[in-house]
């Protein structure tokens, strides 16, 4: 039970019952927001989850070849068969609204369209570890980038729904108490002074007729 | 354009090379934060890191975890990997939810 600091006048009431219908209206609209929020939320967090699980075993597997690899080979061929890449990756960026959260999404490009590019070298000095490692991780890119954009998509929803969450406790269990309460306080203190005009304005009556009465008799 | 990249220790990121992904070969921290630092302002919008670098790290990424761009993601190093990447999953729906356990269980 708390009641604000304002002045008990029928104006600053029906200025605290347009506050309330406010409140709860916006109160109404968040939480549905929240709600909204929460269910896409926990979709994309679940494909997450399998996601990273899938990307991350991959890039395990590409990294076992890549070991492998070079423990067969000198560094000095592997770097050099890897020096210059013939393909190039680039990203075009875009943006999706999830409920006002605006969250990128992510579309990869390659420099040339044939599959084969991945390989930069010539196959006479190298082993088969390497192509199977880079193959694996061609493999696992497009992947990593879904992963990319939705963990991104996970982390800025994550705090919009801590944000709407913090507001709507804040209207249900503050503003609106407190709201309530006020305009409550407001109207018995107006219903009181009605009252107390009414009695004095009786005893006046009273006093008056008396009066009447007393200067009749003498 | 945007572009991608990743950093790492050279073992684990070599292979990226080959799909035309840059690669940025950085063990320590200092040098590892200058680089993202330095890479947030290039456009580049996607920064695999491994997970190794990423532990020593872990502050810059809560940084950059509220912003759009760049989207840092964690992949697995050479060494193996722990799972950083979904712990910060789980840090994210904590957060959101209050509670992880709906979804990765209560025994972690």
């Amino acid at each position: 039970m708390s009641v604000m600091n304002v002045n008990p006048t029928r104006m600053e009431l029906s200025r605290l019952k347009k506050k309330l219908t406010v409140a709860t209206r916006g109160h109404k609209l968040l939480k549905d927001k929240r709600d909204e929020l929460m269910r896409q939320f926990l979709d994309i967090v679940r494909e997450n989850k399998a996601l990273r699980a899938e990307v991350e075993s991959l890039v395990a597997k590409a990294n076992k070849s890549m070991i492998m690899a070079r423990s067969v080979m000198q560094s000095e061929a592997m770097s050099t068969a890897l020096m210059m890449p013939k393909q190039q990756v680039s990203i075009e960026v875009s943006q999706k609204n999830i409920m006002s959260v605006d969250v990128p999404v992510f579309a990869s490009k390659t420099k040339t369209d044939n599959p084969h590019d991945i390989y930069s070298y010539g196959y006479a000095f190298t082993g088969g570890d390497l192509d199977e490692g880079v193959r694996t991780l061609a493999e696992a890119l497009p992947g990593i980038l879904k992963l990319a954009q939705q963990e991104n998509a996970v982390q800025l929803m994550a705090s919009e729904i801590e944000k709407t969450r913090r507001r709507v406790n804040a209207l249900e269990h503050v503003m609106i108490p407190d709201l309530k309460d006020t305009i409550r306080f407001i109207t018995m203190k107006l219903d009181e002074n009605e009252r107390s005009s009414q009695t004095r304005l009786m005893k006046v009556k009273d006093m008056m007729i008396k009066e009447t009465i007393e200067s009749k008799q003498a | 354009m945007a572009k991608i990249c990743v950093i790492g220790d050279y073992d684990s990121i070599c292979g990226f090379n080959a799909l035309g992904i840059d690669t940025f070969v950085s063990t320590e921290r200092d040098d590892t934060v200058r680089t993202i630092e330095n890479l947030a302002v290039n456009h580049y919008v996607i920064i695999l890191i491994t997970e190794n670098i990423a532990l020593k790290i872990t502050d810059i990424l809560d940084k950059y975890k509220s912003e759009p761009l760049p989207a840092i993601i964690t992949i697995p190093a050479v060494s193996g990997g722990g799972n950083l990447g979904m712990q910060y999953l789980r840090k994210a729906v904590e957060q959101a939810v209050g509670s992880a356990d709906m979804i990765f269980g209560a025994d972690e």
